[in-house]
């Protein structure tokens, strides 16, 4: 056990785990932060992912003494139901999902690739979500979210 | 989902009668039930109006159905079907949905039978309680029922409008205390079928593109899942399961876990073999680090899926389902001017849930409370009350989505470990599989063979039509036990449920014809990693490939297009032809018979078709695809999927239900199949089993007919059936080769190029 400081959606947490404790198991069960998800434990689909320092990282393969002192960003720091950030506005608009399960990763994942480049090609919107499973086959409905919050934004 | 909204229903109804406080996923509902309420064995009496539905004093109406949402927007239907029939606003209407105490047994949300059976049962309730509320609203304003009117649960007399009174005033919420009609179980259930309902013209809420109420929280982290529920004091479990068939423990040394902080108890009970922990982390670890050795299991795997199509074919049936049997097909065949035979293989294929299950049992003494994701609660409640040996009255199952499952949770394996592991250390337990625990014991789509004669006269009409399909039944149905079950020495009490026997052809009408669907048995029922169940359209997608290659085969050896030679025979229902015609116009479909003139370069482009009746929805698709004729890489480009199930409840959400049916069918016709060898299963992540991703998704287009003189059928399946064929017919016009086995994966494609 060790005490382990972290920085999530703006605040400072601290918990007592295990160094080797993966990032999601403490933001789910000591953080009650639910929007990242367990679907492999091994990086591959990416339901767990996060915001580290800006960047997506899937938070099932990372030791949760690795991201102390590093900004970490969850679903739950981008918006709420009643104050959606604009991407969330947009999957409800495109009803963008089905079971849901993997939606923090393709929220989590346009968020970033939205920041690096917020006017996206249909082609680089499905090369930037490549590595995002989904089983119940909502990946068109999520191009078009993308695609949505990519025509109301302000052209930089 | 606020507690301060929970508390102020609580004191507005406490007057009422019992009141228990639920939580379901529409926000907090509140049920209002009186003492004693028939609560029976089987959940609710259907024949008490009040089992079905409550109505609160604010006139917010409260829905208590078996039928529980899988993530196919389908509770949204539902509750759009009660406030249509009812006629109150949308958003008065909350959905409770399986909880096993409250709700009504409606049978198990699968097969695409939700709102065809489910929500006609609703559909009838609702009228129902319409007309006792019109009857008392016609004492309470001295006008007759006829003179009445209603709009959004405000009950006025025509021409004197100031003379109203709302739903929520007429009951003062108290129950109905009404009986009504409801004879037979389940999903077939008849409720209140003399009842009389609304003109489909007059509709205003069905048929409407209401947005999911499910889906906001889903994109924020707010919804809570089977896998975010809590209770205090719960422990973590894991389970440890052999890497082939089931075996018992031979030791287990439970000192290769003493350096894990947290560990609670290693749980032993007959074979099975789980940990439970402090801390999730600390139950992972331990799962993987304990040491058991499994003695020789009695039953071997077979050596792969070449070995098991020629058990398949070898092997007798113990039923044979025949479908059609017009005229005969011996006959037939010998007098036919030319033949065509062929063989057509499916492998197992995976569920694919992208969430493992999850489950939260609490067991106390003769006791137990169940959070679970299962499609059937009340099957679920009764596999867990047989395995701990209690009434199932004694059990309270309560409904929580997982992850999409496409039948999977039919077989809530995960409830029965938790249950198991609760039970043995007396505190709540949650488990959740790991990803390698689902891939390796899903309970599987089963492999299938098919084996088809046709036969044509000199004219070149089908004269003879000879389909038998070989399939192993669902090792997980019925009363057979799941998992834990199986481990603690309980054995199956049957065969298994008959894999379907729809898409052999059947739709057509042949002069000779025969179509049978032979059941072969397994002796390793339920005990090793290639156990089975339903998987999404069961059985069919196997089928429609073969039957709709076959045709398509022949037609190309008569020189006739496709479409025009399929229009021949489809003449036993004007709604297949119909949607066949409509597709292939929406897909800009020109006549000429395939394949298309070979291309030089090295890409071929093709197109091809298939049309399909599942359960009553006809479907129709055309694929356009490309081929790399050096490498045999297929790509999808476009699927146009036509779909008719009768009266549309909600269009938006049958769209995505019809995306997403074609992008798994694309998925599981280019990349699927379970590997494996006599240790067990090869394919164990998402690396080794892949599925579609974002750059291998074709464009969709969807042409919906609707026929609101209908029922409404299902739309959860229906539309995944005929893709597979439609993509194997366009590679034999874009390359003259035929696909008879399921991957096609580049190298068969390649391979079947070269031939």
């Amino acid at each position: 056990m060790a005490r382990i400081s972290l920085k999530v959606n703006g605040k400072s947490r601290t918990v007592d785990a295990d160094p080797n404790t993966p990032l999601l198991s403490v933001l789910r069960d000591n953080l009650s932060l639910h929007g990242p998800r367990f679907g492999c434990g091994l990086g591959q689909c990416g339901a767990c992912t996060v915001l580290v320092d800006g960047n997506t990282m899937r938070s099932c393969m990372l030791p949760a003494s690795a991201a102390e002192n590093k900004n970490i960003t969850t679903l739950e720091g981008l918006g709420s139901v009643a104050h959606p950030h604009a991407i969330q506005a947009a999957f409800v608009e495109e009803q963008a999902a089905q079971c849901g399960y993997c939606m923090n990763g393709m929220v989590m994942g346009a968020k970033v690739l939205l920041d690096k480049n917020p006017h996206p090609s249909v082609a680089e919107i499905k090369r930037g979500l490549n590595s995002y499973l989904c089983r119940c086959g909502t990946h068109l409905r999520i191009i078009r979210a993308i695609q949505r919050v990519a025509s109301s934004s302000v052209k930089a | 989902m606020e507690t301060k909204t929970r508390i102020s229903r609580r004191d507005l109804l406490k007057s009422t009668g019992v009141m228990i406080v639920g939580f379901s996923f529409f926000g907090t509902a509140t049920k209002v039930l009186a003492q004693g309420t028939g609560l029976s064995v089987d959940g609710m009496d259907p024949t008490v109006l009040d089992s079905w539905l409550a109505i609160s004093k604010d006139g917010t109406v409260t829905v208590f159905t078996g039928k529980v949402e899988l993530g196919t927007g389908v509770v949204t239907a539902l509750a759009q079907i009660v406030a249509e029939e009812l006629d109150v606003a949308f958003n008065k209407v909350y959905m409770d949905s399986g909880d096993t105490d409250t709700a009504v047994d409606q049978g198990v949300t699968a097969a695409a039978r939700t709102i065809e059976r489910g929500g006609v049962q609703l559909r009838q309730a609702s009228a129902a309680a319409r007309q006792e509320l019109l009857k008392l609203a016609s004492a309470r304003l001295d006008s007759p029922v006829d003179k009445l009117t209603v709009t959004d649960g405000v009950v006025s007399v025509i021409g004197s409008p100031s003379k109203k009174i709302a739903y929520g005033d007429l009951l003062g919420g108290k129950r109905f205390n009404v009986k009504i009609v409801a004879a037979g179980v389940g999903w077939d259930m008849k409720v209140a079928p003399d009842v009389p309902v609304k003109n489909p013209k007059d509709y205003k809420v069905v048929g409407q593109s209401i947005p999911r109420v499910d889906l906001p929280g889903k994109f924020t982290g707010e919804f809570v899942y089977s896998q975010d529920t809590s209770v205090p004091g719960m422990l973590h479990g894991r389970v440890v399961r052999p890497a082939t068939s089931l075996s018992a423990p031979s030791s287990v040394d439970e000192s290769s876990i003493k350096d894990i902080p947290g560990v609670v108890k290693v749980v032993r009970e007959g074979s099975f073999v789980g940990v439970v922990a402090e801390t999730e982390w600390a139950a992972i670890q331990a799962a993987r680090q304990l040491k058991v050795t499994w003695s020789e299991p009695t039953l071997k795997m077979m050596s792969g899926p070449d070995e098991v199509f020629d058990y398949l074919k070898n092997t007798k049936s113990f039923k044979d389902n025949v479908v059609v049997n017009r005229g005969n097909v011996d006959t037939g065949l010998s007098q036919a001017q030319k033949k065509y035979e062929a063989t057509y293989y499916w492998p197992f294929q995976l569920h694919g849930m992208m969430g493992p299950p999850c489950a939260l049992a609490d067991v106390k003494g003769d006791r137990a409370t169940i959070w679970t994701g299962t499609q059937g609660p009340f099957r679920t409640r009764d596999s867990i009350a047989k395995m701990l040996n209690i009434p199932p009255k004694n059990v309270h199952l309560l409904y929580r989505e997982g992850s999409g499952s496409y039948g999977r949770l039919e077989s809530d394996d995960v409830a029965e470990d938790a249950a198991l592991m609760s039970r043995s250390i007396g505190r709540p337990v949650r488990v959740q599989w790991m990803r390698e625990d689902e891939h390796a014991w899903d309970p599987k789509g089963p492999a299938q063979v098919q084996t088809i004669r046709a036969g044509v006269d000199a004219q070149g009409n089908v004269v003879a039509w000879d389909f038998m399909d070989r399939s192993q039944p669902w090792s997980e149905s019925e009363n057979n036990p799941l998992l834990a079950s199986t481990q603690l020495g309980m054995k199956p009490t049957g065969p298994g449920f008959l894999n379907g026997a729809g898409g052999g052809g059947q739709i057509y009408t042949f002069e000779n014809q025969k179509v049978l669907a032979a059941n072969i048995p397994w002796v390793q029922q339920g005990q090793w990693p290639l156990r089975t169940s339903n998987l999404r359209a069961p059985g069919d997608l196997a089928r429609v490939f073969a039957s709709e290659s076959t045709i398509d085969e022949i037609a190309a050896d008569q020189h006739v297009d496709p479409v025009q030679f399929r229009l021949r025979y489809l003449t036993s229902d004007k709604r297949i032809s119909e949607i066949l015609t409509a597709t292939a116009n929406k897909a800009g479909w020109t006549a000429r018979p395939a394949p298309a003139l070979a291309s030089s370069g090295g890409k071929a482009i093709g197109r091809g078709v298939a049309v399909a009746n599942r359960a009553n929805t006809m479907t129709a698709a055309v694929a356009e695809i490309e081929v790399d004729k050096s490498t045999g890489d297929v790509t999808v480009k476009k699927i146009t999927l036509g779909h008719d199930c009768g009266l549309i409840v909600n269009p938006d959400g049958l769209k995505n239900q019809i995306e997403g049916n074609v992008l798994q069918a694309v998925s599981r016709a280019l990349l699927e199949e379970v590997q494996f060898d006599s240790t067990g299963q090869k394919n164990l992540d998402w690396d080794s089993y892949p599925v579609i991703r974002f750059e291998q998704v074709p464009d969709v287009e969807i042409v919906l007919i609707d026929r609101p003189d209908m029922q409404p059928l299902g739309g959860g399946e229906p539309s995944i059936v005929p893709v597979t064929a439609a993509i194997a017919n366009a590679i034999f016009d874009a390359t003259g080769a035929r696909l008879r086995r399921v991957p096609f994966t580049a190298e068969r494609v390649k391979g079947a190029i070269k031939t």
